[in-house]
């Protein structure tokens, strides 16, 4: 069995002195989607951003393809095929929506047009107000921009703090779809949720964070059945 | 009721005036909000940065003369500005370098930047008096009058005349090309572009790869260009004296914010907005009242205020703004 | 941890240190004689009063910036402000000027403030469709009465023996009553730009004061019935004796004979050694007030919120009320300096109030000296004081030192000739080193 494409594992970290991370350990297989539920403050976004390289780790190392990228800058991330779209701030409401992507792309010194087409393929509400600022849009229509955003630099691994946060079920429900859409072209999703039940179901693998440690890490499927998994975390 | 006379008047005394006026503190005001998007700070420096830079371009403006060139009708300090400007930015991304750069990295809270940019603002100060001391200097050797008084009367017949000064019209010529110049970089090229993206969201700026330094590099250099260009016309406009860059701080901070700070439009906006109410109102209406209304005799000059407190107009806007709005009129970063 | 142990216990040495430093400068000062120091003790205890001056605008700068983080950068307008009152209270009424169109300024003054008050409740209480028009209409009918009553006022008066006077004139009171007098004179304006600019961005504050202080100076410029504007107002009554007085009194002169002293040196060093004892005896009053409010419940809740805003926002302070009335007190202190400086000059002079020196040269003080820390901020402008003032001779001089080599001739000349100029980038290179490497100044918060 190789080891998966992504491996973050025994990650120790904060913000200040205190450690908000204890021995976190998240991997991502392949074209795999794997989810992190949890109470709030349990640590979630902060793993996301340790991941991604906002934080300094004091234990842990964080792999990509089997390469160690720990001492790496999020930029630097972003070349080896990392894409995140943050829990918040993650548009440039000022910006057109066109600009919004063209910023995704901009590391990209290649022709990015075939990227931006499919991105609008993928969202096609937000194709229709390509010249509207972003800060203008509805919450459903700003995180397809943020998503879309992430997805111009063609990632291999898309991570995304809470993307259904505050839309409507209907958005909810189209937004999972398009993540699943996403994921069978071959990217690995990382991604944090609030709405624990939908999330692993989609999931191929699932996390139970709580206070910065895994409390439970199992099939999206197995956390489902899990009984205690469903009183304590699912409400029953 | 002479409309025609009244007409020409308040363009004599109001509208050419403060358009150029406007032009002025719209390019200043371009500047400071520019550095205020980016760098997240007042900078009370740049009244200074827009002495110092005039005093060097005044200097190159000499050396030019000293060498016999000369483009009349045209004023010689306008091939000397790109010097002035070069010069000028060199030293101020010197004290980005020594200065500013240690405060953002520690990311220091906003006023102690201002702080910093006193400093910076004194020791401004104290080379442009080194430079070229603290009297009034005139450099504008070009021609006076596109068309005088006496040119508008002969050709019209009419009793009020009109003038039209090159320095004003040059003020304006040049304001147009720079900000059409500088709205097409930041909406259309890519380094424009970032500029907005990391004045709009500077944490997902660096996510998506935009270099910090770059542009902050650029912003200060386009924000001393603005400054040097805004400085060099004011001085060709009136007269150079030090210490009037100072004072035209205020009106060039109320301007940027009645826009809404971080707003390139607004600041363009808010530039015309102080220079008009300004001028407005320290303006004796009663020429142009006696033409409108030849029979009344109005009293006073039917001045709102006298023209030693025009700088209290930009303040009461200011204040106006700070009351009802604090966005300014285009929605600026907010509070 | 240990570096702010450490501060805590070389403090009081430092401050000891600093002190013995600037009594050193300025014995120095008034008893060598070379290229670098007078030698005369008058000239010393000049500079000494103008610092111990410097000190007390220090404080309020102090208190707004070093106990709150507001950032005044009207300074200049506050000390201005205090500046009038001198002029208003201690000098002789102006005869015939009160006739003349006393009542109707007064009349003029009240309908314009009752304006500004009756435009507020309008705003307040008219509905909202109508209340932009109520607001304008109020304005502009207020401004007109106010124009009616003020204009012809003010032509009288300033018609009134133009030559000598042509103000309003004082009341003829002790001089230093004006000095608290002076306190509130600022302190009323701080309130109303306090009221507009705080509660919202920082720098929102410094730029409306930066206005308020350029307006504030113009209004003294040019506003002739009130102080003469630039034609200034002299002979403004002292709290002390006159050196004349003292040199035509035999039993001073005999005095003055046993130290060695010729009457005239000595009548002009008591003089200045009355108004240090005077200014001295403040500066320790408004220090001690400022401790003993720092220590009460009062001063921990403003230290509470400086350190951190939003947790004593969260905690229900109301922070915008606090940071307005540390803004007036500041301003107050302000004005009191103001005032003191007015009577120290004997002479209002608006053409004088500059604000480099008088608003950011202040601000130097205070971060040199060590914002937060009252007797810090005063030593500080002592200290910064004395260096700005003996700059201006010591420039050329150093300058001359460092051109030796350089030939006789434009190049040398031009640079010994600015050299005096050298001391704005000399404190902007202070300011600027202690900000970044010493931010908490020569004598830190304890
Ligand atoms: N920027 C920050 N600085 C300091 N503490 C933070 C910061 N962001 C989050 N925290 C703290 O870290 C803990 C975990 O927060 P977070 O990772 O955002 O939780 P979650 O995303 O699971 O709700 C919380 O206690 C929160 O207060
Ligand atoms: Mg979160």
């Amino acid at each position: 069995m190789s080891a998966p494409y992504l491996s973050a594992t025994g990650m120790r970290g904060g913000y200040g002195k205190a450690d908000i991370l204890n021995d976190c350990t998240i991997t991502v297989d392949q074209g795999q989607i794997a989810v992190i539920v949890g109470p709030n403050g349990a640590g979630k976004s902060t793993a996301m951003k340790a991941v991604f390289g906002m934080l300094n780790l004091r234990e842990g190392e964080v792999r990509l393809a089997g390469e160690d990228i720990t001492a790496l800058t999020p930029q630097q991330r972003v070349h080896k095929g990392m894409g995140f779209v943050p829990q918040t701030h993650n548009i440039f409401p000022n910006m057109t929506v066109e600009e919004n992507l063209q910023m995704g792309a901009f590391i990209r010194k290649d022709d990015y047009s075939g990227t931006l087409a499919q991105v609008y393929e993928l969202f096609p509400a937000v194709a229709d107000k390509r010249r509207q600022n972003a800060g203008e849009l509805s919450g459903g229509q700003r995180q397809q921009v943020a998503v879309g955003r992430a997805l111009m630099t063609q990632p291999r691994l898309l991570m995304l703090d809470e993307p259904t946060a505050g839309v409507s079920p209907i958005v909810m429900d189209e937004l999972f779809d398009r993540i699943i859409e996403i994921a069978r072209t071959g990217i690995s999703i990382l991604m944090v949720e609030q709405n624990a039940r939908q999330a692993l179901e989609i999931a191929d693998l699932g996390y139970v964070l709580v206070q910065g440690t895994n409390r439970y890490t199992d099939t999206g499927e197995a956390l489902l059945a899990n009984p205690e998994v469903r009183r304590t975390f699912l409400g029953g | 009721m002479d409309i025609l006379n009244a007409g020409v008047a308040l363009l004599n005394f109001v509208v050419v005036p403060a358009a150029a006026y406007g032009a002025q503190l719209a390019l200043g005001a371009l500047g400071v909000t520019l550095i205020y998007g980016i760098l997240r700070f007042s900078n009370f420096a740049f009244g200074d940065t827009m002495a110092m830079g005039t005093a060097f371009t005044i200097m190159v403006t000499w050396a030019i003369q000293a060498l016999g060139i000369a483009i009349f009708p045209l004023p010689t300090a306008l091939i000397a500005l790109p010097f002035g400007i070069a010069v000028t930015a060199l030293i101020v991304l010197f004290t980005d370098r020594i200065v500013y750069r240690f405060y953002r990295r520690k990311k220091v809270d906003p006023i102690v930047m201002v702080m910093a940019s006193v400093g910076v603002m004194f020791v401004m100060n104290g080379l442009t008096r080194v430079l070229i001391g603290v009297e009034e200097i005139r450099f504008d050797d070009g021609a006076r009058f596109l068309f005088s008084v006496q040119d508008f009367r002969a050709w019209s017949g009419l009793t009020e005349g009109l003038s039209l000064r090159v320095s004003q019209l040059l003020t304006l010529i040049i304001t147009a090309l720079v900000c059409w110049g500088l709205f097409v970089f930041l909406n259309r090229t890519r380094t424009g572009k970032a500029m907005r993206a990391y004045s709009d969201n500077e944490d997902l700026a660096l996510l998506s790869g935009i270099d910090p330094d770059q542009v902050v590099r650029i912003t200060w250099i386009i924000g001393t260009a603005l400054a040097v260009i805004a400085g060099t016309l004011y001085g060709l406009d009136k007269t150079f004296k030090a210490f009037n860059y100072f004072q035209i701080l205020l009106p060039i901070f109320a301007a940027a914010i009645v826009g809404g700070l971080g707003n390139p439009l607004g600041a363009v906006v808010g530039g015309f907005v102080v220079a008009f109410s300004e001028v407005a109102i320290t303006y004796p209406w009663k020429k142009v009242a006696g033409y409108l209304f030849p029979d009344w005799q109005p009293e006073g000059l039917l001045q709102l205020l006298s023209t030693e407190y025009k700088f209290a107009v930009s303040f009461v806007i200011l204040i106006v703004v700070l009351l009802f709005k604090p966005t300014g009129l285009f929605r600026g970063k907010s509070v | 941890m240990s570096n702010t142990r450490q501060a805590e216990a070389s403090s009081p040495w430092r401050g000891v240190l600093l002190f013995l430093v600037i009594v050193v400068l300025f014995v120095l000062e008034g008893s060598v004689r070379n290229a670098f120091f007078s030698g005369s003790w008058n000239t010393s205890l000049a500079i000494l009063n103008m610092g111990l001056i410097s000190a007390v605008m220090a404080l309020g700068v102090n208190m707004q910036w070093g106990y709150a983080g507001l950032f005044n950068a009207g300074v200049v307008g506050f000390l201005a402000l205090g500046g009038l009152a001198p002029v208003l209270i201690a000098t002789a009424p102006v005869p015939g000027a009160w006739d003349a169109g006393g009542v109707r300024l007064l009349l003029a003054l009240f309908v314009g403030i009752g304006t500004l008050v009756l435009a507020a409740q309008v705003w307040k209480q008219v509905d909202r469709h109508l209340r932009v028009w109520a607001l304008i209409a109020t304005l502009a009918l207020g401004f007109v009465l106010y124009r009616w009553l003020f204009d012809p006022a003010v032509t009288a008066i300033e018609a009134n023996n133009t030559a000598s006077a042509g103000n309003i004139g004082g009341l003829g009171l002790p001089v230093l009553l004006a000095w608290p007098v002076g306190a509130l004179f600022a302190a009323a304006v701080a309130w109303g730009v306090g009221k507009v600019a705080l509660g919202l961005r920082s720098d929102y504050l410094a730029i409306a004061t930066l206005g308020i202080g350029e307006i504030v100076v113009a209004v003294m410029r040019n506003e002739e019935w009130l102080a003469r504007g630039v034609k200034n107002v002299s002979g403004i009554p002292r709290p002390v004796p006159y050196e004349l007085d003292l040199q035509n009194d035999p039993g001073f002169v005999a005095r003055a004979a046993e130290w060695g002293l010729d009457p005239a040196t000595a009548s002009g060093i008591w003089v200045k050694l009355c108004y240090a004892g005077l200014f001295t005896v403040v500066l320790l009053l408004l220090i001690l007030l400022a401790e003993l409010a720092l220590k009460s419940p009062w001063g921990r809740m403003m230290r509470a919120i400086r350190d951190n805003e939003t947790a004593a926002e969260a905690m229900g302070k109301n922070v915008t009320r606090r940071h307005l009335q540390i803004f007036v007190i500041g301003s107050a202190v302000i004005g009191l300096a103001g005032a003191m400086m007015i009577t120290l000059d004997g002479l209002v002079s608006p053409s004088g109030y500059n604000p480099l020196r008088y608003t950011f040269l202040i601000w130097v003080m205070v971060i040199v000296g060590g914002s937060g820390n009252n007797w810090g901020a005063a030593l500080g402008a002592i200290l910064i004081w004395f260096l700005w003032i003996k700059a201006e001779v010591w420039g050329p001089e150093i300058m001359r030192l460092l051109t030796m080599p350089l030939p006789d001739g434009g190049l040398r000349s031009h640079l010994i000739g600015s050299a005096p100029q050298m001391r704005f980038i000399a404190m902007g290179v202070v300011l600027l080193l202690v900000l970044r490497f010493a931010p908490r100044g020569l004598l830190p918060e304890k």
